[in-house]
C-alpha cells in the first residue's frame, strides 16, 4: 500500500520522537516501505552540527541507524533553510513531494490554547499535505 | 572532511568544500533555559536573556524616577565619549576603512563563507536590499536633507565659512566652496567610513559562524582571544552589551521616529502633533512589524527590504526628475569628487581646529554607527553566506557608499539649491538654518517640488516602513543573540522583543528627555565597541590566514 513513508525527525529531541519512530519502523516492515527521514536545517551551527554537511552526515547516520533497528531499508533527506523556526511546515511540505513519499509519519504535541495561534507542525502538514499523514501523539 | 554519504547528497545545496573548524566543546544552546510558559515555548540563553532583560527594565525605571539625574549622568557620559576620544573614534574608523580596502586587494579576498564550495543564500537584488536597509534605511530619510545644507551653512567643516553672513545675506564668493564643502561632509558621514565600521561587524560574525562552526553571536568572533573563556561570562557580557545596545539604539530611534512621522502626518495631512499620536504611531509600526516577525526572514524582512529599497527609489527619480536633473548629476560627480578630496583632512584624528564639526558631528556619527554594528553586523552576517570576503567587501563597503553618495547628491543638492536661489521664502532654510527642526527638513525639501502632497505621503510611507523593517530585523537579531546563537528558537520569543521594544519606547517617550538621554547612554557604548571591532579586526585577519592555509 504505502511505498516511500516520510518521517520528519528534530534530531534535538530524538528522544522526544521515539514512539513516532517505532510506529514508521513498523509500518514500513509490515508494507515492505522504504523510509525517509527528512531534517531541517539552518546554514548557521546548530547544537547538532557546525555546517550544513555535518548536519547531513548525522541524519544520515541517524537514518542508518533506524533502518536498521527497524530491518527496512532507509535513507536521509537534509533540507537547508533560511529560517527554520518560520519556514519549518513549508519545507516539509515541500519535502513530502521532493521526496516523492506516499506516507508522512511524524511526532506532535497535544494540541493547546496555542495551536489557535501557531498551528502545530503535525497539523498544518496533515492539511496541507497531498498524501496521508499519520500524527502520533 | 569526510566523504559524503552517498544518502545525503540530495537536499544540500551544494558541498560546503573546505572550512577550519573550530574544535569546543561547546555545543549551542548547552547553557539554554527550555521551558513551556503557559501555552508558549521559551529557548533562552542563560544567563544572557534574563539579565538583558533586567538591565534594560532597570535602564528604563532609573530613567523615569529619576529623570534629572539620569539626564545629566547619560549626557555627561556622552560628552565624555565623543569630545575626549574624538581622536579615538576618527582613528579607528580609519582603520576600518584601510582595513577593509586591503581585504579586497590581499589574497584573504577570496576566502569564501560558509566553506570554500558553500552557495549564496540570497541574490545579489535581495542581499543588497536587505543590507542596506538594516544599515541606514531611515537616517537618510532623516538626515539626507538636514546635513548637507547644514555643514554648508552652520557647522564650518574644517573651517569652510558659511555663504551666510550673520544677518542672513548671501556671500557670493563664498558659495560654491561651502556648496562642495555641504555635500562632501555630508557624504563622509554615510559613505566608507560607517560601511566599514559595519562589514567589520558582520564579516567577524560570519567567518566565526559559518566557516569557524561556533555559534552566531557577538562573542563567538573573541573565541581566538580568549578561547574557552567565551563561553562564560566575559562572553555573557559581550553579548549583554550587544543586546543593550541593539534593544536601546531601537527603541529610541522608534521614538524619534514617531516624531518624524507625526511631524509629517501632520504637514500633510493636519494631525495634531502630541504624545498620543505618537503613541499610536509606535503601536501602528509595532504591531506592522509583528505580521513581518511571524512571516519570518524570507517572507517578512526581506519583502520589507525590496518594498524599501522600490519606495526609496521612485522616491530618489522623482527628486531628480522634477528637480535641476543636469545640476544633480554635476553635485553627484563634484560631491564624490570633493569627498575624495577632502577625505584624508576630514578623518584627521589629531590637530584640528574645527572641534564642533569633528566632536559634534564626526566623532558623534561614528560613536552612533559604532552602537549600531552589533545590530546591523548580526543581521548582515545573517544573509550573507555563501560569498567571497572579496565580494562582500565591495557590496557592504563600496556599493553602499555610491548608494549614499546618491542620494545626498539629489536630496542634499536640491535642497541647497532651493536654499541658495531664494533664501528667503525657501522652507529649507527656514527649517534648518534660522531654525532647527531636523523632522520637518525633508518634507520642507519636497514642498518646493511639484506634487508635493503626493511625495510628502510616500516619504511619510517610507519612513513608516524603513521603521518596520528595523523593528522586524531588530527582534530577529536580539532573539537569535539572547538564545545563544539559536536560530530556531520558538518565534513568540521574537513577538517578544518586537513589543517589548516598542513598549521600552513609548514609555521612554511619555517621558521628558527620556528618549535623548538613553540614547546618549546608548551612544557611549561605542565606546567600549571601538575596541571590540579593533580586536575583532585582529581575529578575523587570523581566521581568514587559518582558512586560506586549506
Amino acid at each position: 500500500m504505502f511505498k516511500r513513508i516520510m518521517v520528519p525527525v528534530d534530531l534535538t529531541h530524538a528522544d522526544r520522537l521515539a514512539k513516532a519512530l517505532n510506529v514508521a519502523g513498523d509500518l514500513a516492515a509490515h508494507y515492505g516501505a522504504r523510509l525517509i527521514y527528512v531534517g531541517v536545517t539552518a546554514s548557521t551551527p546548530s547544537s547538532i552540527a557546525h555546517t550544513p554537511h555535518e548536519y547531513g552526515e548525522k541524519l544520515a547516520a541517524f537514518a542508518k541507524a533506524q533502518g536498521l533497528a527497524a530491518g527496512v531499508e532507509a535513507e536521509s533527506h537534509p533540507v537547508i533553510s533560511h529560517d527554520p523556526a518560520v519556514d519549518l511546515d513549508p519545507a516539509l511540505v515541500k519535502a513530502v513531494s521532493e521526496v516523492d513519499a506516499d506516507l508522512v509519519v511524524m511526532a506532535s504535541h497535544i494540541p493547546g490554547l496555542a495551536d489557535h495561534f501557531w498551528p502545530s507542525n503535525g497539523g498544518t502538514i496533515a492539511s496541507r499535505a497531498a498524501v496521508s499523514v499519520m500524527v502520533v501523539r | 572532511m569526510s566523504d559524503t554519504p552517498e544518502s545525503t547528497d540530495q537536499g544540500i545545496p551544494a558541498p560546503e568544500g573546505a572550512a577550519d573548524i573550530i574544535e569546543t566543546d561547546y555545543e549551542i544552546g548547552q547553557d539554554n533555559f527550555e521551558a513551556q510558559i503557559g501555552p508558549f515555548g521559551l529557548d533562552v540563553h542563560n544567563p544572557v536573556f534574563a539579565i538583558s532583560g533586567a538591565v534594560v527594565i532597570a535602564f528604563v525605571f532609573y530613567t523615569l524616577a529619576l529623570p534629572e539625574q539620569a539626564g545629566s549622568i547619560f549626557s555627561w557620559l556622552f560628552s565624555f565619549a565623543t569630545k575626549t576620544f574624538d581622536w579615538f573614534f576618527l582613528g579607528a574608523a580609519n582603520i576600518f576603512v584601510i582595513f577593509c580596502l586591503l581585504l579586497i586587494v590581499t589574497p584573504v579576498g577570496s576566502v569564501r563563507l560558509g566553506g570554500a564550495e558553500a552557495t549564496p543564500d540570497y541574490g545579489y537584488a535581495g542581499w543588497f536590499a536587505m543590507l542596506f536597509a538594516a544599515g541606514m534605511g531611515i537616517g537618510l530619510m532623516f538626515f539626507g536633507v538636514l546635513e548637507p545644507v547644514y555643514h554648508m551653512a552652520v557647522s564650518s567643516p574644517l573651517g569652510v565659512p558659511s555663504p551666510f553672513d550673520a544677518d542672513g545675506n548671501l556671500i557670493p564668493e563664498n558659495v560654491d566652496a561651502a556648496k562642495a564643502m555641504g555635500l562632501a561632509a555630508t557624504i563622509f558621514h554615510w559613505g566608507l567610513h560607517p560601511w566599514a565600521i559595519y562589514a567589520v561587524m558582520a564579516l567577524a560574525l560570519a567567518l566565526f559562524s559559518y566557516n569557524k562552526g561556533l555559534p552566531l553571536t557577538v562573542r563567538s568572533a573573541f573565541y581566538p582571544l580568549l578561547g574557552e573563556r567565551v563561553w562564560g561570562w566575559w562572553g555573557h557580557i559581550i553579548d549583554i552589551l550587544a543586546v543593550f545596545a541593539t534593544l536601546f539604539g531601537l527603541a529610541t530611534s522608534l521614538g524619534f521616529g514617531a516624531q518624524q512621522v507625526n511631524a509629517g502626518l501632520n504637514h500633510v495631512f493636519g494631525l495634531p502633533i502630541g504624545a498620543t499620536m505618537q503613541v499610536l504611531i509606535i503601536t501602528f509600526i509595532t504591531a506592522i512589524a509583528l505580521v513581518s516577525v511571524v512571516r519570518g526572514l524570507d517572507g517578512g524582512v526581506k519583502v520589507l527590504s525590496e518594498i524599501n529599497m522600490v519606495l526609496a527609489a521612485a522616491l530618489l527619480i522623482f527628486v531628480l526628475l522634477v528637480g535641476p536633473t543636469l545640476m544633480i548629476f554635476s553635485d553627484f560627480a563634484s560631491g564624490l569628487w570633493n569627498y575624495l578630496v577632502d577625505l584624508v583632512p576630514l578623518s584627521n584624528p589629531v590637530g584640528r581646529e574645527d572641534t564642533d564639526f569633528v566632536q559634534g558631528w564626526t566623532s558623534f556619527y561614528w560613536a552612533w554607527w559604532i552602537s549600531w554594528s552589533p545590530f546591523v553586523g548580526m543581521f548582515i552576517a545573517r544573509v550573507s553566506r555563501g560569498r567571497t570576503v572579496r565580494e562582500f567587501v565591495i557590496c557592504v563597503l563600496i556599493i553602499p557608499s555610491l548608494v549614499c553618495v546618491l542620494w545626498m547628491a539629489v536630496f542634499g543638492g536640491v535642497a541647497i539649491d532651493q536654499v541658495l536661489s531664494d533664501p528667503a521664502t525657501s522652507q529649507v532654510k527656514a527649517n534648518v538654518i534660522d531654525s532647527y527642526n531636523p523632522p520637518l527638513s525633508l518634507f520642507a525639501m519636497l514642498e518646493g517640488l511639484p506634487m508635493s502632497s503626493i511625495t510628502s505621503v510616500l516619504a511619510v510611507v517610507l519612513v513608516i516602513v524603513f521603521f518596520v523593517t528595523s523593528s522586524d530585523s531588530g527582534s530577529l537579531v536580539i532573539d537569535t543573540i539572547t538564545a545563544g546563537g539559536k536560530v530556531d528558537a520558538p518565534v513568540p520569543q521574537r513577538v517578544f522583543w518586537a513589543c517589548f521594544e516598542g513598549a521600552v519606547a513609548i514609555v521612554l517617550l511619555l517621558s521628558a528627555g527620556g528618549l535623548s538621554s538613553l540614547q546618549s547612554m546608548v551612544i557611549s557604548t561605542g565606546l567600549p565597541f571601538t575596541l571590540v571591532l579593533l580586536v575583532m579586526c585582529i581575529a578575523i585577519w587570523r581566521g581568514l590566514q587559518a582558512e586560506r592555509r586549506l
